[in-house]
């Protein structure tokens, strides 16, 4: 490999040819600031517009600063990232970005978790010259279901436009206007909901700033908590608890699966379930719908369309009632989890309960903003009461945790409730790209052959690899199975699958970055990947650590079918737990 | 951003599938599609850049986004009479402003919008060259020459 000999702040260093002076100073242990340069790295994702001016450097010889994210180091070149000249010019940056910059951190939803707000206070801004001159701008806000857009906050570094584009290629965003006017809009400058927009959360997970956040159902959360006549029951999916502890300063991958049941208790639910139940019962759906399917196609049957589609992500549903409405009846018609175990709420378990589903308020804690969109959607309501009523997201149940005193850290692990608290080491995978299909695949594979499976660790269906493929043998029946993260891998996958062109019998996509654990509504991993795959990590350790860890094995699950539901894709099962695609391709984005 | 809603014909629409077609529906040749289809269709309304959005494969958004950016590009139909006032150093010095706010004011439109009837649209411009005449203003080909406010109202008359 061709090197290049520099020195940064008079240490010398030596790069691979194309390395950026941002690079090479991080190799010394040097952090020079950056506002929009953002570097996803295991996801091939560089945001590098250039354009905050943050990132300046000295070098010498060079009459003019240079920004060093997107300036590439050269043999002899002598860098200075703190002279005076660096730290005054980066601080009248920073004013300048600042001078139009709502004043607003008291009561800033980002506040305390913002890169803006956090530069400042590292370069020691006191306060904002002529500033009392600057033109502010006066954007109205957009409120969507899941994602409120505050764009005088935008400070343009265009994050958001490269998830949005690049990554998950939804094209809802984009940059509009020019000079001062300049922001990052839908098309037409409309709101997001009437745009493509899949609520994936991606371009919030990557906002610097507050000018993207996700829509606060705390506040709803808590009134339904100290009403009296509500029962109040919540359900948490499986990533929230690999994620969680980041909230309170744990180390990224420390599973607090036991601490966040025992906070869920202090916090007055009045039961704590599992999300990762219904994941048991999504598998069973699914499952026997692949093997269904697979069963007619096998015998001939032209009508059957292989391959079947994971259908859990209700982004990944958005994206393909947009995107692919002509191949509405390719994805799985069963419901995702959050959804699942909200029908089985509000009728199994109430009738258990002997309560009317009105009395029951039942409460999500997703990774995830898309749920609160998808909790909403009109086909999850009975006479308009929600089978789910509030979605909040792993940030949002960090911060209810807190006002509500709780000192996380030192509580004793606790147990969920049953029944519908009891799961499998299958469902806790579906936190993880690859996990939903490696849990059907368990479940799959002994209901087909009639086996029990000898090695249930399938590593070939796991890992970071936008598109991945593996080939799963069921008893000299060899399945081809495939994998997709992020919603622009899945459109790979898809337009290939469109064309005929894969012989694949089971597809499984996620619409965030490594999964569930990477969704909109985690901790923020400020461009941090490595906390993506700790989190990936602790999920699988869960996974190993379970005695039952097939779905079809749920003791509570197979209860549920004896006393409720009778088999699988029963006409009760098919009513409660299936649903059905609108074709949203054509959906009017004008007034 | 209001808009008019717009039903392309069948021509048009086939014609703006031509033109993206005449640059090998190649996404990086947004901005030349964009110019042609202004100069085929004098304004480039929301459905036009739905169509050229879906021809070159790239987002509503990110066509909108290069609408916006260029000022040569506009969403609105000009009116029957476009209505351009001067605002280069000169003009601005010797009053322009005031012109322009009369204009406003008597044709209840702001910059860069046509009047409902679809008579007249009202635009600036950067120096003109007759910096002689300032204050100048353009009513289509027709130059006028040192327009103060009052004047505004006698240049309409003549368009009534
Ligand atoms: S976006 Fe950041 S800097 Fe701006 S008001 Fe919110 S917390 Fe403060
Ligand atoms: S939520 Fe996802 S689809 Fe919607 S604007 Fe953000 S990145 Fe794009
Ligand atoms: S909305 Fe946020 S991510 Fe997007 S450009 Fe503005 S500050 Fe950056
Ligand atoms: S971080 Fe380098 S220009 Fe913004």
């Amino acid at each position: 490999m061709e090197t290049i000999k520099l020195t940064i702040d008079n240490r010398p260093v030596e790069v691979p040819v194309g390395t950026t002076v941002y690079k090479a100073a991080k190799t010394l242990g040097i952090d020079i600031p950056v506002l929009c340069y953002m570097d996803l790295h295991d996801l091939g994702i560089e945001n590098k517009p250039a354009g905050c001016r943050i990132c300046i450097v000295e070098i010498e010889g060079r009459r003019n600063l240079a920004p060093s994210c997107s300036t590439a180091c050269a043999n002899g070149m002598v860098v200075k990232t703190h002279t005076t000249r660096v730290i005054n010019a980066r601080r009248t940056v920073m004013e300048l970005i600042l001078s139009d910059h709502p004043k607003d951190c008291l009561t800033c939803p980002k506040s305390g978790r913002c890169e803006l707000q956090d530069m400042a206070v590292k370069l020691g801004i006191r306060n904002i010259p002529g500033q009392e001159y600057a033109e502010m701008s006066t954007y109205k806000k957009d409120f969507s279901p899941s994602i409120i857009r505050d764009v005088d906050k935008c400070i343009m570094c265009r994050r958001c436009e490269t998830m949005c584009n690049d990554f998950q290629t939804v094209g809802a965003l984009s940059a509009v206007n020019r000079g001062f006017m300049s922001v990052v809009a839908p098309a037409f400058e409309q709101d997001l909901e009437k745009s493509p927009c899949t609520y994936c959360g991606q371009c919030v997970a990557v906002c610097p700033t507050g000018a993207l956040t996700e829509v606060d159902h705390t506040p709803k959360v808590i009134r339904a908590l100290a009403d009296p006549t509500k029962t109040v029951i919540v359900q948490t999916a499986p990533a929230v608890r690999a994620a969680l502890g980041e909230e309170f300063g744990l180390e990224p991958g420390t599973s607090v699966t036991g601490k966040m049941v025992a906070a869920l208790r202090q916090l007055g639910f009045d039961y704590i379930f599992d999300t990762d139940f219904a994941a048991d019962l999504t598998i069973m759906e699914e499952g026997t719908e692949l093997l269904t399917r697979l069963g007619k196609h096998l015998s001939g049957d032209k009508s059957v369309k292989l391959p079947i589609l994971t259908s859990c992500c209700p982004g990944w549903v958005g994206f393909f009632e947009h995107n692919y409405s002509d191949m509405l009846d390719v994805p799985s018609t069963a419901k995702s989890p959050q959804q699942m175990f909200g029908a089985i709420a509000k009728t199994y378990f109430a009738e258990k309960m002997g309560k009317k589903r009105e009395e029951l308020v039942v409460v999500s804690v997703m990774p995830c903003l898309a749920k609160k969109f998808e909790c909403q959607r009109d086909e999850f309501k009975v006479d308009g009461n929600p089978d789910v009523d509030y979605s909040i997201s792993t940030r949002e149940l960090a911060h209810l945790i807190k006002e509500f005193n709780v000192r996380f850290n030192e509580l004793p692990d606790e147990d969920f409730d049953r029944p519908l608290g009891e799961s499998t080491g299958a469902s806790i995978i579906f936190g993880a790209t690859g996990g939903v299909i490696e849990a059907a695949t368990r479940t799959a594979y002994e209901l087909h052959t009639g086996k029990k499976l000898e090695r249930l660790d399938f590593t070939e269906l796991r890992g970071m690899e936008g598109i991945r493929s593996a080939t799963i043998d069921f008893n000299g029946l060899p399945i081809n199975i495939g994998i997709a993260h992020g919603l622009g891998n899945a459109r790979k996958l898809l337009d290939e699958v469109r064309l005929g062109k894969t012989n694949y019998h089971a597809i499984e996509i996620m619409a965030c970055p490594g999964g569930c654990i990477g969704g909109g509504g985690q901790p923020l991993h400020h461009g941090d990947t490595s906390i993506l795959k700790a989190r990936t990590k602790a999920i699988y350790a869960e996974d190993t650590g379970k005695t039952i860890r097939k779905s079809h094995e749920n003791p509570y699950i197979i209860k549920l079918y004896e006393e409720f539901l009778g088999k699988p894709m029963s006409e009760k099962a098919h009513h409660l737990l299936h649903t059905h695609y609108f074709d949203k391709s054509k959906k009017d984005i004008f007034i | 951003m209001s808009h008019i809603k717009v039903e392309l014909k069948k021509e048009q629409v086939a014609k703006l599938k031509e033109i993206c077609k005449s640059f090998n529906n190649e996404a990086g040749e947004l901005i030349n599609v964009l110019h042609k289809s202004q100069e085929t269709f004098g304004y480039l309304p929301a459905e036009v850049q739905e169509i050229i959005a879906k021809e070159l494969n790239i987002s509503v958004a990110k066509v909108y986004g290069v609408v916006t950016f260029y000022s040569f590009f506009t969403m609105l139909p000009k009116g029957q009479h476009p209505i351009s006032i001067c605002t280069g150093t000169a003009c601005y010095v010797r009053g322009a402003e005031k012109v322009l706010d009369e204009f406003k004011r008597i044709l209840e439109v702001k910059v860069g919008e046509t009047t409902p009837d679809g008579k007249f649209s009202l635009s600036c411009l950067r120096c003109v060259g007759a910096c002689g005449l300032a204050p100048v203003v353009s009513v289509g080909e027709k130059i006028y020459g040192r327009v103060s406010p009052d004047g505004v109202k006698d240049i309409l008359k003549e368009y009534e």
